[in-house]
């Protein structure tokens, strides 16, 4: 369903429904995804994994690995360069440290988690290369761990890093370290900020209702069907060549430049189709473990991680303890709020806080804020970005707080959040203002919707609903498209493509050049042949690439008009291209199809390239609205979700079918994070739950359909007027399931996962405390 | 390196002979000796379906048989799905209802979803629901994957009236 | 007159003022306009000759690329926020 806002333009191919070009190869299993590639001569590589989740490596003895027959090399962090502590500048905000980027790849010193990689192992086949990580002989002074954030930040608490200082201001890069000369540090707090707007004091003073509530959030994974893999071939002139599937081939390769200590253009990095990324595939783990066994080997080498491995060694998103207090007037207008945010960064510095803080009251126009962030290393993986990074968690929070002022108040929920709804010109509690947005006409969407007003009838269920806010991104990106003799042009762009993008990319192109979208050919182009395009991520693509997109459309359409003019004798200002015809502005004799022309092309100057490289600003930020009906077991505690309905901003759908299926997918991965997904530890740090059987990620079972309606409040800032759409549908589901539970149960739910043992307690509980009243 | 066995079998209609180590999944032996990759690897453990093939029939898992255990089986891949001419209903139905995201779990869904509606095209979304269960799709909240197999039941059960 | 907000852990570098209006035609002369106000503030905002890479600028509330050298319109709104990155970075 598409509701459009004010959106009158009318488009040939943008919001058309064609199907997908790279959808054949995906149905017939033709594509080829990063553990599908096979070299002659290639050798297999295994990682060696922490057993212990803190410990310091006393030493590692590979002998007995080596003897092994077919065994060909065994490395360690000894054969990486060790880079220094200071932070370096990727490019394009991308700060990382290249200390902890490294010894994440391949622990130095210490492991800091349960799966942190220790060693590893090329060998003739992967059971070979098995049975070598046996032969690896690491001795280990086993440390105490330190478990969660709350724990790690007191006195006392066993210290990951020791010369770990804490930034005291979001303008320090995080995770920086002191020079070993100086005796402080030791914090597991690697970060501390706080933005504040107006006056707190007089704005709880003004507020007749206040609610203050803590809450819990668990480390959860990205989910990936595709595990990690890299294939690597060291070539004898010292150039590297990568096949892997990530969301950045750029980021891949200038990251392992960066830990293998050569230059990045000696690297030429081939992404293969991604099988999922959600965030979880912007660092490198295995790409410099191949290209070093393939050094030391002179021959390809393959690694791959198992779904064990997947859980163990590669980022979740981060757990979290959070304090929210906001008031509000009796009339239901929020007059002030506070919240402080601990975000569990695992072993090494940087968990989303600060996407957190910032998203966190996105949604509203409240003119007393503080938010305060903390971002703190602990004895588990290493996080990674997941999908609008840190709102998640924040929006939980927030939301629940925000359902239970409205029901104290006794003001409709969605009339609630009208009344304090951020707008064009609203000042974010961050500083800035908002552009045109289109927060309220989706809370009006979602009002009159027919889920809304529908009867919810029937013992112990409940519906909720909550919002969340994710800010888009951009960042440099670029296109090539050549046109060919046949009329069609075919595009290289530099995104890797996660869920649909090739098609929104080329649609872009198709649509300046009057062609269906099936006259352009999308493919993404390795690090050689395609310009400096930064991460799929931060719901970027369909707004940069198809910007860069648009824009090579154009760089071709005006080569096309200057060759028209050309053949015809005219000026090219009186030559104009309509719905794929090039014609003389007066002369109706004059004129040629795309298809016409193209075929000409090569006898009247040569052929035709059209190019762009951008940095597009003016992204757009998303809202959703989500209405959850659930049923409460109340013998088990299970939650059934029986309706679901996810209403957003999209600005311009390009392709509405895989928009849909972006708003469909977060909102569903925001339902497992809601009622079963979590790593389970026991005491001494060990993830006991790595398995798809033991970590519950919703099945088609367990799921109603998920309707959506995408209201189009075109995106000012872009030429189809396109924001993002990934990310922000994650936001909103936790909290809009325990608003549902809410209403369902009478027991408010404030940590998750929101599991069967956790329901059924609290449930008890409540019964508990009212037999006592 | 243990000594390789030889193994007869027939995949997507063709006889095979290969050789492969007793340790070696059916899902080791496709991709990895008949470098046959459109069958994925997601979990290795029985719990993605994104190894699913047919063999004799049943829907299984190919990670959890031993490739020796194809001896004398036929077996259908992701690869076998295809007409010479043509998608299957099912591929095409996946094209038009966008039912793929990243694409890495659809051939598991494809085979699993081909298991179905050959015995039970008219089959309804619990029972869809139902059967697609072992099979994890993390991009779509499989509610286009569902209405892709409810579709293409749909169009299997008008083929094969029209061809009895 | 350009009109600089202040970001909240940087006020004890300015005595509490929360923002301060002056003239500016891009980012470099708004850092320059504060350090000349606010003498050390400077140093937490750039490195190397560059925003610190932590670091955006927005200008009337949008996120720009070009660092020191965007433009700043009469009348226009800065802030200096910790940089985002999405499921990318």
């Amino acid at each position: 369903m598409v509701s459009t806002a004010e959106n009158k333009t009318q488009y040939k191919v943008v919001g058309t429904r064609p199907i997908r070009h790279d959808g054949l190869e995906k149905v017939t299993g033709q594509a080829r995804y990063s553990a599908d590639i096979n070299l002659p001569g290639m050798l297999h590589g295994k990682v060696l994994r922490s057993p212990h989740a803190h410990a310091i490596i006393k030493s590692i003895d590979i002998s007995r690995a080596l003897a092994l027959p077919g065994v060909e090399s065994v490395i360690t962090s000894a054969d990486l360069p060790q880079p220094s502590g200071r932070v370096a500048d990727l490019g394009e905000g991308a700060m990382m440290n290249p200390k902890f980027l490294s010894n994440n790849v391949l622990a130095s010193d210490k492991v800091l988690y349960k799966g942190h990689a220790v060693a590893a192992v090329a060998a003739a086949d992967q059971h070979v290369a098995e049975e070598a990580l046996g032969r690896i002989d690491v001795e280990y002074e086993v440390l105490p761990p330190v478990l969660n954030a709350v724990d790690a930040m007191k006195e006392g608490a066993p210290i990951l890093h020791e010369r770990l200082y804490t930034a005291e201001n979001p303008f320090v890069r995080p995770g920086g370290l002191r020079d070993d000369s100086d005796p402080e540090g030791g914090s597991n707090v690697a970060s501390h900020f706080v933005f504040e707007l107006g006056d707190l004091e007089k704005g709880f003073a003004e507020a007749d209702v206040v609610v203050e509530r803590g809450f819990r959030t668990k480390a959860v994974h990205q989910g990936y069907i595709e595990p990690h893999s890299a294939t690597a071939m060291w070539n004898r002139d010292g150039h590297v060549t990568i096949w892997c599937s990530s969301q950045g081939q750029f980021a891949m390769r200038d990251q392992s430049a960066l830990i293998l200590d050569i230059s990045m253009s000696q690297i030429k990095v081939i992404p293969l189709e991604i099988g999922g990324g959600f965030g979880g595939k912007t660092l490198v783990y295995l790409e410099p473990v191949a290209a070093l066994l393939s050094k030391m080997t002179g021959r390809p080498v393959k690694v791959s991680m198992s779904r064990q491995e997947v859980f163990e060694g590669t980022g979740p998103t981060s757990g979290s303890f959070m304090k929210v207090k906001m008031g509000a007037t009796k009339d239901g207008r929020i007059t002030a709020t506070t919240a402080t945010l601990i975000y569990e960064a695992g072993a090494f510095p940087g968990s989303p806080i600060n996407p957190g803080v910032q998203c966190m009251f996105g949604p509203y126009d409240i003119a007393n804020g503080r938010v305060e962030g903390y971002d703190v290393v602990i004895n588990t993986q290493k996080t990674a970005a997941y999908r609008a990074p840190g709102a998640p968690a924040a929006a939980y929070a927030a939301e629940s707080v925000i359902d239970e002022l409205a029901e104290k108040l006794n003001i409709d929920p969605i009339d609630f959040r009208v009344r304090n709804a951020a707008k064009e010109g609203t000042r974010r509690l961050t500083g800035p203002v908002f552009p045109r947005i289109g927060y309220l006409e989706t809370l009006e969407a979602a009002k009159n919707h027919p889920h809304w007003s529908a009867p919810l009838e029937g013992p112990n269920r409940g519906r909720g609903i909550a919002t969340g806010f994710w800010f888009n991104g951009s960042g440099p990106s670029s296109a090539t498209a050549s046109v060919n003799q046949d009329g069609t042009v075919s595009l290289v762009e530099g995104s890797p493509d996660i869920g649909g993008t090739r098609a929104a990319v080329a649609m872009q192109m198709a649509e300046v050049l009057g062609l269906p979208a099936e006259d352009v050919h999308p493919s993404v182009g390795d690090t050689d042949s395609i310009g400096f395009t930064s991460t799929t991520g931060g719901s970027s693509v369909a707004f940069k690439t198809g910007w860069a997109s648009y824009e090579a459309a154009q760089d071709i359409k005006r080569q096309m008009i200057e060759r028209a003019a050309y053949i015809w004798d005219v000026s090219a200002e009186d030559v104009d291209l309509t719905d794929g015809v090039f014609h003389h502005k007066s002369d109706p004799e004059l004129r040629f199809t795309f298809k016409e022309l193209a075929g000409l092309l090569l006898e009247t100057g040569g052929p035709i390239v059209g190019s762009a490289a951008v940095n597009p600003g003016g992204v757009g930020g998303a809202f959703a609205i989500h209405i959850a009906d659930v049923e409460v077991d109340p013998e088990t505690g299970k939650t059934e979700v029986l309706r679901y309905t996810a209403l957003q901003d999209v600005g311009k759908a390009v392709h509405p079918s895989y928009v849909e299926g972006q708003i469909q997918g977060g909102a569903v991965q925001g339902i497992g994070w809601a009622l079963n997904e979590e790593y389970f530890f026991d005491d001494e740090g060990c993830m006991t739950n790595s398995s798809f059987l033991d970590y519950r990620m919703p099945t088609s079972l367990d799921l109603p359909m998920i309707d959506t309606v995408m209201v189009e409040v075109p995106n000012p800032g872009h030429p189809f007027g396109v924001r993002g759409v990934g990310e922000v549908p994650i936001v909103p589901p936790m909290a809009a399931i325990a608003n549902a539970i809410k209403a369902a149960t009478g027991v408010r739910m404030t940590n998750l996962p929101m599991s069967p043992g956790e329901v059924l307690k609290a449930l008890w509980d409540s019964e508990e405390s009212k037999n006592s009243d | 390196m243990s000594k390789k066995i030889h193994v007869q079998t027939n995949i997507n209609g063709l006889d095979v002979d290969l050789l492969c180590e007793s340790r070696q999944s059916l899902l080791e032996v496709l991709r990895d000796v008949l470098n046959m990759t459109g069958t994925k690897e997601g979990c290795n453990d029985g719990n993605c379906g994104a190894c699913s093939v047919i063999v004799d029939g049943r829907l299984i898992d190919s990670c959890l048989m031993l490739g020796v255990e194809a001896e004398g089986k036929e077996i259908t891949t992701i690869e076998g799905v295809a007409y010479t001419h043509g998608l299957h209903p099912i591929q095409q139905s996946f094209l038009e209802n966008a039912a793929l995201q990243c694409g890495i779990c659809t051939p598991g869904f494809i085979v699993a979803a081909k298991a179905l509606l050959e015995n039970e095209p008219e089959a309804d979304e619990g029972r869809v629901r139902h059967w697609l269960a072992g099979n994890l799709c993390r991009c779509t909240g499989y509610d286009k994957i569902v209405r892709a197999v409810l579709d293409a039941g749909k169009t299997m059960a008008t083929q094969s009236k029209s061809e009895s | 007159m350009a009109r600089v907000f202040i970001p909240t852990m940087l006020q004890p570098l300015t005595e509490g003022v929360k923002e301060v209006e002056f003239q500016a035609a891009n980012v470099r002369q708004v850092i320059q306009g504060l350090e000349e106000r606010f003498p050390g503030i400077g140093q937490w905002l750039t490195e190397d000759g560059r925003i610190k890479p932590n670091l955006a600028v927005a200008i009337d509330g949008e996120t720009t690329s070009m660092g020191l050298l965007a433009k700043v319109a009469p009348d226009a709104e800065v802030h200096f926020i910790p940089a985002i990155s999405g499921g990318g970075k």
